[in-house]
């Protein structure tokens, strides 16, 4: 249509260069951009997963800007400047503020004249990162944290380096992702950085009222059984049922989610022998996910916390690294 | 009243309502012509002017503007009402909304009056179906036409029960008043856009076709079992053209519109999180906007509307599900419409007619036809401008067709 198209995340996410100088969602990037952040993210660990630490962000001050609340994406992204020397400044919006639109910009001018360099973001509403990218001078990178329903990059991306590392080659592997897909930004971005970077075949398991309506043009394979959507995986991936959900005319009952789509050692049998398992967290056991899954040989949730920390590294450097190129420091 | 004689020289003269269309001379008196061809030639007139490639048309008539009296941030009757005189229409229909409860005689009466003390378009009040719009008592519905209220309705504020809305829709028959609908069912509506592709990729709360299809099936049954006069506003979608169809076949007294943007755009247009084009009905599918495209030229969807909503800046800077849904509409109505003669969407005809003497008809007011004084316009439809901040009378300039370059523009408004 006629309509402008230059506001898109995915074009607002690059600097005139090409390079990233915010990060708000997988989609729309390239697979050398993808796969430069995951190169990037390994170059944070020693060949027995442990992360060395880079001052790469000394000097900078890296504020994390919770408008909903979060204890471990909070403490990631923190440990994460830190192990950059950056300074971090934490602040916990959820608390105290409301979010209407000109509060939110005002408090975002203030912020940045207090000299921010970065903000991490995490909002209720989706879109709520890329109105912030939009709305900051070009001197403040903006990393999404989870926006709503819409994108949890970071969190995709770490998926994309547990898979990589325990998985191997993308172009052979089928990924089956169970669960609230509708409500799940986390599955977004995990689904936009499998495309980009070659899946053979994605799925996504769920009864029809957690499927996000017309997915399949987005090249998914939908199934409604998760026997059916097991067959084969190489790579299964457990989303979190939020408590909300539980109450509403979406599911009925946590037992009987767990029945038809809990990830039990029985219905793990149907993927893969070798299929690993993970899941963003924080788990609920006994619904999502079986504690002998969970905590069993296949699976590789624990691993996924410590790559966060890697991803979050590589993230926050090459945002900032864009954003010196935009100010022409670089 | 202007008194002035203006014979008006070499245009187009549009009239659907009697089918006239040709290039002939007609002398406006006021807010009507009164003369054409020879006629108006042969009249004496205090004034003339050469319109050679223009169109002498009758002004529009708009069944839905919200004009923000009483939020004054957003805009007013004296600033919508410049916007809605410069794109052409004279005759604007107000709805109430939750700030602006038209439930009673007072209200109207202030209404009426800022729009006379505007001076620039009538302004026809819809008078609320329910005390309050609180969906649980009907209003003094004779009380409120008696005002100058043409038709009633509960807006999108929802009803207690069905019996409410059985309740008053007979009651409103029984006083044979037309009663309004925007179909919607609230509990299926809790979102910010279309519930399909594009709102599935942002991760958008949606808002299913059902949500308006559930309504209107109901208000259609109920309009069949009470007999009520019915107009429906700002339908969004193919399963509701549907259920026009199969009303209108039964032969219920029904009519409905569509807002002009439904006929440009659908919901890739909010994508990158673009709020201007946040709007409830939200924009749906290239399948129902080609549907809703060819039900107006059927003839089944009776007209096209604004669904002006003017809005500050700020209300569409936020996150998406935080903006407020509404684009600014009247002075965008003329260009998109010739823009969908022009791809071929809409007959000339068909396009005048549903802004016209079928928003006139159903409104029930003399005016849609050039004798009648429901006043006369002067069109050039190949006038290209831009719409920008700086082209808009409107408060608000909140519109997706930011910076798109359009053709067709009101030269002036005789009423």
């Amino acid at each position: 249509m006629h309509l402008s198209h230059a506001h898109t995340p995915s074009r607002l996410q690059l600097n005139p260069q090409g390079r990233l100088r915010h990060f708000l969602t997988t989609e729309g990037l390239s697979r050398e951009q993808l796969t430069e952040i995951l190169d990037f993210a390994e170059s944070f660990l020693d060949p027995d997963g442990a992360i060395t630490n880079q001052p790469l962000l000394a000097g900078r001050t890296v504020m994390n800007l919770f408008f909903e609340a979060s204890t471990r994406t909070l403490t990631t992204f923190a440990v994460a400047a830190k192990r950059l020397s950056a300074d971090v400044v934490n602040i916990d919006i959820a608390k105290s503020s409301n979010s209407k639109g000109e509060t939110l910009r005002d408090m975002l001018w203030n912020l940045e004249a207090m000299t921010a360099d970065v903000f991490v973001v995490r909002h209720s509403q989706s879109g709520a990162a890329h109105f912030i990218a939009s709305q900051v001078t070009p001197k403040v990178a903006v990393i999404n944290a989870g926006d709503g329903r819409h994108n949890h990059p970071t969190q995709g991306m770490l998926d994309m380096l547990t898979i990589r590392r325990h998985a191997g080659d993308f172009s052979k592997l089928t990924v089956a992702i169970i669960g609230d897909v509708r409500h799940s930004r986390v599955a977004r971005s995990e689904i936009y950085a499998l495309q980009t970077l070659g899946a053979k075949e994605i799925r996504v398991i769920a009864p029809r009222t957690l499927q996000a309506k017309d997915f399949q043009q987005l090249g998914v394979k939908v199934y409604e059984r998760l026997e059916q959507g097991l067959e084969g995986a190489d790579v299964v991936i457990a989303l979190r049922i939020q408590n909300e959900r539980m109450e509403s005319p979406l599911l009925a009952s946590p037992e009987e989610f767990y029945a038809l789509y809990g990830l039990t050692p029985e219905k793990l049998r149907y993927a893969n022998p070798n299929a690993i398992v993970m899941h963003p967290g924080p788990i609920n056991r006994g619904v999502e996910i079986a504690s002998e899954v969970a905590d069993g040989n296949q699976s590789l949730i624990l691993k996924q916390v410590n790559y966060g920390i890697a991803v979050r590294m590589a993230v926050l450097a090459l945002t900032m690294q864009g954003q010196l190129t935009t100010r022409g420091e670089g | 009243m202007n008194q002035q004689r203006i014979l008006l020289h070499g245009g187009r003269v549009i009239d659907v309502a009697r089918s006239i269309d040709r290039i002939t001379d007609v002398l406006v008196e006021g807010d009507r012509v009164v003369a054409l061809g020879a006629e108006a030639r042969a009249a004496e007139y205090t004034q003339q002017q050469t319109i050679t490639g223009c169109l002498v048309l009758p002004a529009f008539v708009d069944l839905c503007a919200s004009l923000r009296e009483g939020e004054k941030q957003h805009g007013s009757i004296a600033s919508e009402s410049k916007a809605a005189a410069k794109a052409g229409f004279a005759h604007v229909v107000l709805p109430p909304n939750p700030k602006l409860v038209i439930d009673n005689a007072a209200i109207v009466a202030q209404i009426q009056e800022k729009s006379q003390q505007a001076a620039q378009v009538t302004v026809y009040p819809l008078g609320a179906l329910t005390k309050g719009l609180e969906g649980k008592q009907p209003a003094n519905m004779h009380a409120l036409t008696q005002a100058g209220c043409i038709a009633l309705t509960n807006a999108r504020q929802g009803m207690a029960n069905d019996e409410t809305l059985l309740r008053c829709l007979e009651y409103a028959a029984s006083l044979n008043l037309t009663v309004f609908f925007y179909p919607e069912e609230p509990s299926l509506a809790n979102g910010c856009a279309h519930d399909g592709f594009t709102a599935s990729r942002l991760g958008l709360p949606s808002i299913p076709r059902v949500a308006e299809t559930i309504a209107l099936a109901k208000q259609l049954l109920l309009v069949e079992e009470t007999g009520v006069k019915a107009h429906f506003s700002q339908l969004s979608c193919k399963g509701s053209v549907e259920l026009i169809r199969i009303a209108k076949a039964k032969g219920l007294p029904v009519t409905a519109d569509v807002a002009m943007h439904q006929l440009h755009l659908t919901d890739a247009a909010i994508d990158g999180f673009n709020s201007l084009a946040h709007v409830r009905p939200p924009l749906r599918s290239e399948e129902d906007r080609l549907a809703l495209c060819a039900a107006v030229q059927s003839g089944m969807i009776d007209a096209i509307c604004s669904h002006h909503q003017p809005l500050n800046a700020a209300a569409k800077l936020a996150p998406f599900p935080a903006t407020e849904a509404g684009i600014s509409a009247l002075e965008t109505v003329l260009p998109l419409g010739l823009k969908l003669v022009r791809e071929g969407m809409l007959t000339e005809d068909v396009l005048w007619r549903a802004l016209t003497i079928n928003p006139a008809k159903i409104m029930g007011i003399e005016a849609g036809t050039l004798h009648r004084g429901g006043g006369v316009i002067v069109v050039d439809p190949e006038k290209a401008w831009s719409i920008a901040p700086e082209t808009l009378v409107s408060f608000g300039h909140n519109t997706p067709f930011l910076g798109m370059m359009v053709q067709g523009k009101v030269l002036e408004l005789f009423r």
